[in-house]
């Protein structure tokens, strides 16, 4: 892992971890160019509601005559970023607890049981119920899903650092008397990054998904947030009539989640050597 | 291991992991009540302003919290309503005016047929997926395998539950759009409302059962008795269908059975795309209506038969594998 290059240069070697790449790529190049040659996404053209596909409206147009193309880039903004915070919340909680419980003994059973406990909700479930509490918006969606995932994240990271504490370099480096934090960051988090970096991109995907469900739910970041769940959401009236409505925000979601969960899926085969295909 | 666990007695064996799993299983059912009871609290905020409204004074609201109790301290708070779920008291549903075990009962049987079938279907879809993607690893089987299964556990339930309903239902008619048929509807017409939702349901979360049923094979296609069988000259077909499979069953039906688990809460979207009347569906209209002793009540009940199947699973292991008892 040392080499960054040949780390990347082994990733993506595998084809459909550089299909899922440039999948990534393309969609965030499209989420920052996007607006300068998309029509606006607020402009209302009465005349032309639920217009199938063409090649003036590259995805249709909705109910109120929105190009849908460009509602796709807008929602993109909305959608990766609250993916994106959720990912990052839940991973850090997640890593410090899971570091906590698998360092220091007496709080490992105690952390675990609330682990299992919070687990035991299923995910859009547990969403769902913090939604209701915080309220509906943005913000209250990304704290609500950080909590359901902060738990998964905590139990991988505390089976890692339980097989960190034990490598004979750490016992080493305990016995010469390296303290706990330095021990941490020095010799700890560096070897915790490829499992970290696997959590982050699953748990994007996943929140990307619980965030649409929510929003479908109609106990998401509330109908006026355009992101691409809203958008599944407010097509399902016309899904009869106007089925790209409904198409297209579901496809940008199941690629980028699709695109996510291919990258974590190449760095984790990295990691475990056993899992591997042939080359 | 030291030799004094072979010569004990077996139950003394058993004894002490049995026990260990279920004082495990229990402190986690009882954090399980905590969170409900907090959560739904927090949600609900007082429950006597709910029901007075802003027109009370404050001596009617002191009255009504000391006659519900909601005056004592939170933790004695706890206790009395863990007390009453203890003996089958989870409450009155505010909308429905039904006690909350007599709705949940009700919800059961949609959720569970779901579940079952949805699990069915997942498993045709991945043990014999994962099963190919371990003997033919690494080639492109193996390739096209992860990715259709990856896709699958990126795909929004309801978009594709929304899209099949435009393409099976509305449009070539092959089922029914949504609901579970009238109240006195024969099996087959019940069934008849579930394909759908069950095939939307399996074919997402087939993924997982892929996953373990290729990891475990891989395990044990690199067994030496899986050596043995193929040096002694069996065809192939017998020792991977045999040999192979036959050993792999234990973790197989394991995540068979943490799919169900997860499926009875998790169908939460796929009852509501299809109007099932299910546990799901009744969450969020609970939800919607804040009708706070269903959400309570559901939840507890959902999170609870979790950790229980989870909990027997478990046990089983620990009388499955010997491995897992002593270590």
């Amino acid at each position: 892992m040392a080499e960054p290059q040949r780390w990347w240069r082994h990733l993506l070697a595998r084809r459909m971890v550089l299909v899922a790449a440039i999948l990534l790529g393309l969609l965030l190049l499209l989420t920052l160019v996007g607006p300068w040659f998309l029509p606006d996404p607020m402009a209302l053209k009465v005349s032309q509601r639920l217009k199938p596909p063409s090649w003036a409206y590259l995805a249709g147009t909705d109910e109120l005559g929105h190009d849908m193309a460009s509602r796709l880039v807008l929602g993109a903004r909305y959608s990766l970023a609250i993916g994106a915070s959720t990912a990052v919340l839940a991973v850090l909680a997640g890593t410090v607890l899971g570091l906590l419980a698998g360092f220091f003994r007496r709080l490992d059973g105690p952390l675990m049981r609330l682990v299992d406990a919070m687990m035991a909700f299923p995910d859009i479930l547990l969403g769902i119920a913090l939604v209701a509490i915080l309220g509906a918006s943005p913000v209250n969606v990304v704290l609500a899903l950080s909590l359901v995932y902060t738990p998964r994240v905590a139990r991988v990271v505390r089976a890692c650092a339980l097989v960190i504490r034990s490598l004979p370099y750490v016992e080493a480096a305990r016995a010469v008397g390296v303290r706990s934090p330095r021990l941490l960051r020095v010799h700890v988090l560096p070897n915790l990054m490829s499992p970290i970096l696997v959590q982050l991109s699953f748990v994007f995907a996943y929140a990307l998904l619980a965030e649409a469900g929510l929003s479908f739910l109609g106990v998401g970041v509330g109908a006026d947030v355009p992101t691409w769940g809203t958008m599944v959401a407010a097509s399902t009236p016309y899904a009869e009539r106007a089925v790209w409505m409904l198409f297209f925000p579901g496809l940008a979601i199941v690629l980028s989640a699709w695109s996510l969960q291919v990258l974590g899926d190449g760095v984790r085969d990295l990691l475990d050597p056993r899992l591997r295909g042939a080359p | 291991m030291h030799l004094g666990v072979l010569t004990r007695a077996p139950w003394l064996a058993w004894g002490r992991p049995v026990l260990a799993r279920l004082w495990g299983m229990l402190m986690v059912l009882g954090l399980v009540s905590v969170l409900v009871f907090v959560l739904t609290r927090l949600a609900a905020g007082d429950p006597v302003a709910l029901l007075l409204g802003d027109q009370a004074s404050l001596q009617d609201i002191a009255q009504a919290r000391a006659r519900y109790g909601l005056d004592a301290p939170i933790v004695e708070q706890y206790l009395r309503w863990l007390g009453e779920v203890l003996q089958g008291h989870l409450g009155q549903s505010i909308f429905l005016q039904m006690p909350v075990h007599q709705v949940l009962l009700d919800r059961v049987e949609p959720t569970l047929s779901l579940a079952l079938l949805a699990v069915g279907v997942a498993m045709l879809i991945g043990v014999p997926s994962g099963l190919a993607a371990a003997v033919w690893r690494g080639r492109w089987i193996d390739q096209w395998v992860s990715t259709l299964a990856m896709l699958g556990a990126s795909m929004p339930s309801f978009w594709m539950g929304l899209l099949l309903i435009q393409l099976l239902a509305v449009g070539l008619g092959w089922f029914p759009v949504s609901g579970y048929g009238a109240p006195d509807a024969s099996w087959a017409q019940r069934l008849h409302h579930l394909l759908l939702p069950a095939l939307v349901l399996g074919m997402l979360n087939s993924a997982l059962i892929t996953r373990f049923t290729r990891a475990a094979m891989l395990d044990i296609l690199g067994e030496d008795y899986i050596r043995t069988a193929r040096a002694k000259g069996l065809p192939e077909v017998r020792v991977i269908l045999l040999h192979a499979l036959r050993n792999a069953l234990v973790p197989i039906l394991t995540v068979l059975g943490l799919t169900l688990a997860l499926m009875i809460g998790g169908a939460v979207v796929t009852e509501t795309v299809f109007n099932l009347p299910g546990l799901g569906n009744l969450v969020v209209r609970a939800v919607l209506r804040r009708d706070y002793p269903v959400i309570q009540g559901a939840l507890l009940a959902i999170a609870g038969v979790y950790v229980l199947i989870n909990g027997v699973i478990d046990l089983l292991y620990l009388w499955v594998d010997p491995r897992v008892r002593h270590g």
